[in-house]
């Protein structure tokens, strides 16, 4: 974990509502895994107060650079999308547990919306380590489909779910997920509706959920985004996540 | 050089800065990037006899300038306390008050006992001020009689250093001071955090799991200072906090009668924040021809008594 101040390269539109921010903070870059986030100072001022958390999208090791792509929802990530390049950042990470990548097993990657952020990073790294990948991605319509510019950069195609069936095929993208199962390992990160039903569906193969929780510290000291196991255990989301077996994690608060 | 040291009520710190209680967990939260050894103090998340479970989902939320959380003294308990952290942070150099939390002066009180034998304390925080809990915390700390009582109980067993962490949440602190005071505390720590909520327009529910919450943060701090005022005439060193987040704010608490500072909220904005302030406090004390920071302690507040 360490506290960089970095420098912003880009910042640009990516679809609307949803952007792409190239950050330049080596030490950080270097040492992230997929699955893991940053928590940043979006702004100096005292409004909004707290940092806010993103996945690590792609790193660059050589550039020493963290991609992020997010989703303008509130008041913290409009202060972020005011960002220019050039702009100085304060940005605290790596954190968290990221995925673990199961040998032996076709990696399955499943995303919702921004959500798919995390799975280009492990997408990339699969690839990279020579493994065969499969991204199913879902979104409320085609235009929304972010990050495939960047999954072809190192030759993964995504298979597209839309809502509305402007692209690929009508409806949830778990709907692709039955029948796709077989000597798969399921790697999955979206909005919590569709995590639960990838809990349901991958019920008998191994499966990894990238969850979300609220965040004031991002580093275990609050105990704030304490979330439950279900055999009513505990677990932070920010230290013991925020990737977690998916038979292991409960969804419901 | 300036002299930072300080001594709060029989603690003695390199300087006048401590984590406050439940914002910098064990101290190996935030180790990476504090180094224990740098700043005053660490007072520990709440602790309990046996350990505790906390408040359902979702604990915080955030609110103009400030935070709401309800953690519900989710802690793992004193025999962790002992045989893991203060074993831990006593090897990286820390200097550390437990913070002490039970759901009856009992529970207290044993806490206080098995801990008067270990060496690596170096004081106790008795929190009577916990908003977010049923049973113990702030239910004490309300009531001038049951205040009394508890530290009363609790001086007993125990020969550290005792400071008792008051809520603001009374209509008079002063009074509940005064009684903590003559029960035997060698100290005040003030202010924990403001009763408060927040409501989801969209679902048409709190925010909180709990409901309610404790305001924390740069909202809270004229509000807290003015507390701090007031509390320094009833002759106890005091550590004072609540919405500190630069260190111009810490000279505010310092000049209208606390010893040291303690800082929550702003750690988690800025993790550096307590060496900052460390830092600063220094430069101002040169900048300003003064020797020792204890020179400026109450040097604004004609009311305040030397503790
Ligand atoms: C580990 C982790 C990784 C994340 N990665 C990404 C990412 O790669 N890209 C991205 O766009 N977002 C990501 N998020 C979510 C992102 O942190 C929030 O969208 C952001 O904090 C919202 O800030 P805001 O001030 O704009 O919105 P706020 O004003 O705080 O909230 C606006 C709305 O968004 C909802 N919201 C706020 N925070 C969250 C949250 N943590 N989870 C779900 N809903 C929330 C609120 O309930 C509210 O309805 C991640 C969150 C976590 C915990
Ligand atoms: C997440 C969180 C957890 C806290 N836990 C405790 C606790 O366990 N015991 C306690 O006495 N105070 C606790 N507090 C109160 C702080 O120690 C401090 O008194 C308060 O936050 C005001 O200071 P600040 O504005 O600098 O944060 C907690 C505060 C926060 C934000
Ligand atoms: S966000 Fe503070 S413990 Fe997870």
């Amino acid at each position: 974990m360490r506290l960089e101040g970095a420098r912003v390269e880009e910042n640009r539109l990516l679809a609307p509502e949803h952007r792409r921010m190239v950050l330049h903070a080596p030490d950080i870059a270097t040492s992230a895994a997929p699955g893991q986030f940053v928590h940043l100072r979006v702004h100096d001022s005292l409004h909004p107060l707290l940092r806010r958390p993103f996945s690590v999208a792609r790193r660059d090791v050589t550039a020493g650079t963290l991609t992020l792509i997010y989703r303008v929802v509130g008041e913290g990530t409009a202060r972020l999308a005011d960002r220019r390049p050039g702009d100085r950042m304060d940005v605290l990470g790596p954190l968290g547990r990221g995925f673990r990548m199961l040998p032996g097993k076709i990696p399955l990657l499943v995303g919702g919306g921004v959500g798919i952020a995390p799975l280009i990073f492990l997408a990339e790294e699969a690839r990279r380590t020579g493994r065969q990948v499969e991204l199913l991605a879902g979104a409320r319509t085609a235009a929304l489909l972010v990050g495939e510019e960047d999954l072809r950069e190192f030759g993964v195609e995504c298979c597209p779910a839309t809502d509305d069936g402007s692209r690929g095929y009508r409806g949830p993208v778990t709907g692709l997920v039955a029948g796709r199962l077989d000597g798969r390992a399921v790697y999955a990160s979206g909005p919590p509706a569709m995590l639960r039903q990838v809990q349901l569906l991958a019920e008998s193969v191994p499966a990894q959920l990238c969850i979300e929780g609220v965040m004031a510290c991002g580093v275990g000291a609050c105990l704030g985004c304490s979330c439950r196991t279900r055999d009513g255990g505990r677990r932070l989301v920010c230290t013991d996540g925020p990737v977690f077996d998916a038979h292991e994690v409960s969804l419901d608060g | 050089m300036a002299d930072l040291a300080v001594n709060l009520a029989g603690i003695r710190l390199r300087n006048p800065v401590l984590a406050a209680s439940g914002t910098f967990g064990y101290g190996r939260e935030y180790a990476a990037v504090v180094p224990l050894d740098r700043i005053g103090g660490i007072i520990t998340k709440g602790t309990s006899l046996e350990p505790w479970p906390g408040n359902p989902p979702p604990r915080t939320a955030e609110t103009a300038a400030g935070m709401l959380n309800a953690i519900g003294l989710e802690n793992p308990g004193l025999k962790h306390l002992v045989e893991v952290d203060l074993p831990w942070l006593a090897g990286q150099g820390a200097t550390v008050v437990v913070n002490v939390v039970g759901r009856t002066v009992d529970e207290y009180a044993a806490v206080a006992e098995v801990l008067d034998g270990q060496p690596r304390v170096a004081g106790l925080e008795l929190n009577v001020s916990c908003p977010n809990v049923d049973k113990g915390g702030m239910a004490f700390g309300v009531n001038p009689e049951s205040t009394y009582a508890l530290v009363r109980a609790v001086r007993r067993r125990t020969r550290h250093p005792l400071l008792v962490k008051l809520s603001p949440n009374v209509t008079d602190i002063v009074r509940i001071a005064e009684q903590a005071r003559d029960a035997g505390a060698d100290g005040l720590s003030a202010v924990n955090t403001l009763v408060g909520m927040a409501i989801d327009i969209e679902r048409r529910r709190p925010v909180l799991g709990n409901v309610t919450g404790g305001l924390s943060g740069p909202a809270i701090k004229p509000m807290a200072l003015a507390a701090v005022w007031r509390l320094a005439r009833v002759g106890l060193p005091i550590l004072g906090g609540g919405g500190i987040s630069v260190w111009r704010d810490a000279v505010e608490f310092l000049l209208a009668g606390a010893t040291a500072v303690a800082i929550g909220t702003a750690t988690f904005v800025r993790p550096r924040a307590m060496l900052e302030i460390a830092e600063g406090l220094e430069e101002y004390l040169l900048c300003q021809g003064i020797e020792r920071i204890s020179d400026l302690v109450g040097a604004a507040n004609p009311g305040a008594r030397a503790g």
